[in-house]
């Protein structure tokens, strides 16, 4: 057993966990913070993708002792008494279906946007690459990310941004 | 647009933002893997790594003794404690169903089959106690490819089973050979609907809580059907249905994958019986490809009879389709799900179709997204192109001269069923407006001339298909076990809210938000009081789930025919209290008023309240203000549309690039278009994924190669285009709201589309069919082999670069 000091979602926690615990494991079934899903066994999908010290992860592919001393965002911690823009934007565009692609979907896209305040269609298709989803096609995800980007305030409305609006009343 | 609509306008066909969402974005999902429960154990399935083997003996003894490990079974261990799993759907008289046990103890039949579990306290110490199982097999030859299955002296999957032959089915409509007797011209074409894997993106997983000595017990399973479920437990087991509740909490996903009882809901279940635990199993990506069903498989030998001036005469189909190792819940009937929709929207004088099916030594396949209707529409999209580069007439102009014209609706096609309403053209018109159908072929022609490396391709489907899983008599013919109602319960609550509880099962759709949208509108009451019960045996006890694209167009329309049973009793009530007779009262935006009499009014929320408190109600009326319907369509839905895909494919590396993609639907009225065009994007996603990415592919001996994720190609965001999506909206005429499914129309015309793009772009080079998956190298290989073959098309037919016909340019006619 190995000693681990993590904060997540803003809580302090200190707990022994054997060493080939997965850090999404330690996340689901010891922090009982089951809103990040596991979607794959080979790091493919990124359904439990979380932000480590504000960059993006995927928490089945670390250990939890590599989280030691880190700071972990989950799903849930990503409101703060109201939704997070990037929330709001995938409720507004219609960016998921099932459900369980999002968490990983959100956080990858708030990485994203923490890098590039103003991407592209086709940036942001690069940037969540990384990340299955089987419903929606990615259209709406798209969508959504480029509405949440206005939202934060870091992009400037493009033609392509009034057509989306437009379509979406 | 916001969430929130005046009470006085109605909420049908508005983009009502999803009342599911706010608890999937913020992480609060209840997800059957998200259950735990005191003192619950982990199961872990030892699978076959054999696809063909005779087991001579699995000894659990030391897995039994390793670090937290409570039990481990043999499947001979369990013999007892169970029966076969179920197959519903006897689609021949020939049909043979072999046993299908949970866990194998004679013989294993494809790599994944279970043949033993073990259960311990901590899901790592199960997974790793699996590698303390002695197992020992015989190897068997395995039977991998269908035509070799059939053949004389194949190895066999069931000793008893002659050539590997699951059932032989034919039928015929109209005179075939006479066709050809008369025929023009006769196209030959072999198709290869290629193995699929569904990928929901929540792996299934189980856990069984027996809360009782006298066999009750509460399941939560990430399934589509907690109805059949449920059936099915209690028939096999003898415990009475109220002492079995299923629970699908939310699902992440299914695509036909989850319409299924499957193996471990059963192991679980009898364990969980057994040690008095709650039992928890969850499978891994890598044991869904092999142990969840795959979709497709099926060799289709197509032959097409016509006219030289483009008029189709008869089709003549022969499928060979993979059942895999065992028949699961539905796997017969896949195939021939799409009997019915071969001849498309075409006017053909006859049709004839076989089929076989086949076991093979792979994972059973069963339904996936639209479920032997993409089969169908593939081979009758793709042929009529083959028929327009033969008369070297424009795609567009030979559909044209062969689809039922929309003053020819009701329609009953060859094979006798009545398209109830459709608008071909108009879909088709619009569809080429926005794809600006004569730019792209000018600039195909263009390249063509210049010879580029980057080559354009168009390519067309114009889709139909039947759903709405629905008839009970019509299921009933066709040798399946249960029916196709629906059944739903609208209740007006003393609190002035709505439940509306209904048989259905969502798992991504949006239910809670659209048959919210629909009791809103019928009763007048705002949406944000309308709340939806489903997927629990308890609160739900009656339904048959979601799958087929029934969910609206028979679960939707039985919360409307509740509603306005609510809406009647309510009428009587208000007469009743406000003293004036019924007639005299009109109903409008959730009130009651006197005609003629301003004022006077009480909103069905105050009636609500008074058939509650119940102090005043005419004689002989019961209490409370609920009502219950259920729903038998007679008839399908026919959603149809144009879809129309342009590609540029390198003709140096093979690559294909989709460059547009336009979908104009028309699934009759549209309760909320927000969400129809989500599921229309992901349905185009999975069609444009088994055009162009995905295959599940066995070796020789019968291993899954493409095994994890990382070699089973499911498209990323980049790997897909933006569509562009419209629809034409022609109401169903069978059903009082007017829809028509829509799930899984995205797949079934897609795939087609993007097939026929591609093979436009190279078919200059004497290709007339590439293979799906069209990967890089598949295209690569068929351009070397068109030159080989004697190169480029000449300039001035219809392979070259296509001549403009006077009627391809758009327009309804």
């Amino acid at each position: 057993m190995v000693r681990i000091n993590v904060t997540v979602d803003g809580v302090r926690h200190s707990d022994d966990v054997d060493p080939r615990l997965l850090l999404v494991h330690y996340l689901r079934n010891r922090l009982g913070l089951v809103g990040t899903p596991v979607g794959c066994d080979t790091s493919n999908c990124g359904s439990c993708t979380v932000l480590v010290d504000n960059r993006s992860a995927k928490s089945c592919t670390m250990l939890a002792v590599q989280a030691d001393g880190t700071e972990i965002t989950t799903v849930q911690g990503l409101a703060d008494g109201q939704w997070h823009p990037v929330q709001k934007a995938f409720h507004e565009s219609h960016a998921l279906q099932c459900g369980y692609c999002t968490p990983g979907m959100m956080l990858a896209a708030i990485d994203l946007l923490s890098e590039n305040s103003d991407p592209s269609e086709e940036e942001i298709r690069h940037g969540l690459e990384g990340n299955l989803c089987r419903c929606t096609g990615y259209q709406n995800i798209v969508a959504a990310v480029r509405s949440a980007a206005l939202a934060m305030g870091g992009a400037q409305p493009a033609a392509a941004d009034q057509m989306r609006a437009e379509v979406a009343s | 647009m916001t969430a929130t609509v005046d009470k006085a306008e109605s909420v049908l066909g508005q983009p009502m933002r999803r009342k599911e969402d706010a608890r999937l974005i913020t992480g609060q999902t209840q997800w059957t893997d998200n259950v735990t429960l005191p003192g619950m154990v982990h199961m872990a399935v030892l699978r076959s790594p054999m696809a063909h083997a005779r087991i001579t003996r699995v000894d659990v003894t030391a897995a039994r003794e390793r670090p937290g490990v409570v039990a481990a079974y043999t499947g001979t261990d369990l013999a007892d404690s169970w029966s076969s799993l179920p197959m519903a759907w006897t689609v021949s008289e020939d049909l043979k169903t072999p046993p299908h046990m949970p866990l194998a103890s004679d013989k294993v039949r494809y790599v994944g089959d279970g043949v033993a579990v073990v259960i311990a306290t901590d899901p790592y110490a199960a997974a790793d106690a699996l590698e303390a199982i002695e197992a020992d097999y015989e190897p068997l030859p395995a039977v991998v490819d269908m035509p070799a299955a059939l053949a004389d002296g194949a190895p066999l999957v069931h000793d008893d089973i002659p050539n590997n032959r699951c059932f032989t089915f034919r039928q015929d409509w109209g005179d075939f050979n006479a066709t050809r007797a008369r025929a023009d011209v006769v196209l030959k074409r072999r198709f290869y609907n290629q193995r699929l894997i569904p990928n929901a993106m929540e792996p299934r997983s189980v856990v069984v809580a027996p809360t009782s000595a006298t066999g009750q017990a509460t399941i939560w399973s990430a399934t589509q059907v907690p109805h059949f479920v449920r059936i099915f437990l209690a028939l096999n087991t003898g415990v009475p249905e109220h002492q079995i509740r299923v629970i699908a909490p939310d699902v992440g996903g299914g695509f036909g994958s989850k319409l299924d009882i499957y193996a471990e809901e059963v192991i679980a279940f009898v364990v969980a019986r057994k040690l008095g635990k709650p039992v928890k199993w969850t499978e891994t990506r890598s044991e869904n490809y092999q142990a969840t069903i795959h979709g497709r498989d099926v060799i289709q030998e197509v032959e097409l009879t016509a006219t030289a001036d483009g008029r189709v005469l008869g089709l003549k189909v022969d499928l060979t389709a993979d059942m895999g190792g065992y028949l699961q819940l539905l796997t017969p009937s896949i195939p021939l799900l799409g009997r019915y929709m071969y001849p498309g929207i075409y006017k053909f004088e006859a049709h004839t179709l076989t089929c076989q099916g086949v076991f093979t030594n792979k994972t059973p396949t069963d339904a996936y997204r639209g479920a032997g209707r993409p089969e169908a529409t593939f081979v009758i999209e793709r042929i009529i192109d083959e028929l327009a580069a033969e008369l070297s007439m424009d795609p567009i102009e030979v559909r044209r001269r062969n689809w039922i014209r929309h003053e020819e609706f009701p329609y009953t096609t060859v094979v006798g069923l009545t398209y109830d309403s459709g608008n071909y053209e108009a879909a088709t018109a619009r569809a080429l407006e926005l794809f600006r159908y004569d730019e792209l072929r000018r600039e195909q022609a263009e390249r063509r001339d210049r010879g580029d490396t980057v080559q354009l391709g168009l390519g067309t489907s114009t889709y139909t298909e039947m759903c709405g899983l629905a008839p009970s008599r019509w299921l009933g013919e066709t040798g399946y076990a249960a029916g196709g109602w629906e059944s739903a319960t609208v209740r007006m609550l003393a609190t002035g809210r709505v439940e509306v509880v209904t048989g259905t099962s969502p798992h991504g759709q949006g239910h809670e938000t659209t048959f919210a949208q629909i009791a809103a509108n019928s009763l007048g009451v705002p949406y944000d009081d309308v709340d939806v019960i489903h997927g629990d045996t308890l609160t739900a006890p009656i339904g048959l789930d979601t799958y087929g694209s029934r969910s609206l167009a028979v679960g939707g329309v039985a919360v409307q025919m509740a509603a306005q049973k609510v809406v009647e009793k309510a009428r009587a009530l208000a007469s009743h209290l406000m003293e004036v007779d019924p007639g005299d009262l009109e109903f409008q935006a959730g009130a009651f008023r006197v005609k003629g009499t301003p004022g006077a009014e009480k909103s069905i929320q105050e009636i609500a309240f008074g058939a509650f408190a119940a102090h005043s109600l005419p004689d002989g009326m019961q209490p409370v203000l609920t009502a219950d319907h259920i729903v038998d369509p007679e008839v399908f839905s026919y959603p149809h549309g144009t879809h129309l895909c342009a590609v540029e494919v390198d003709t140096e590396t093979g690559l294909t690039k989709i460059r547009s993609y336009v979908a104009v639907d028309d699934v009759g009225k549209v309760v909320n278009p927000m969400i129809v065009d989500g599921q229309v994007h992901g349905g185009v996603a999975q069609g444009i994924a088994q055009a162009l990415f995905e295959e599940a592919v066995y070796d020789d001996d019968g291993n899954l190669i493409s095994g994890t994720m990382v070699d089973y190609l499911v498209p990323t965001a980049l790997d897909l285009p933006a569509f562009v999506t419209d629809r034409t909206e022609t109401p169903a005429t069978t059903n009082p709201l007017g829809v028509k499914g829509v799930g899984e129309a995205g797949t079934i015309a897609s795939t087609p589309a993007v097939v026929n793009a591609v093979v436009d772009a190279v078919r200059p080079f004497g290709i007339s069919d590439v293979q799906m998956p069209c990967t890089p190298e598949r295209v690569w290989r068929a351009i070397q082999q068109g030159r080989a073959a004697g190169g480029p098309a000449p300039k001035g037919t219809i392979a070259y670069g296509g001549p403009q016909t006077a009627t391809t340019a758009g327009g309804a006619e």
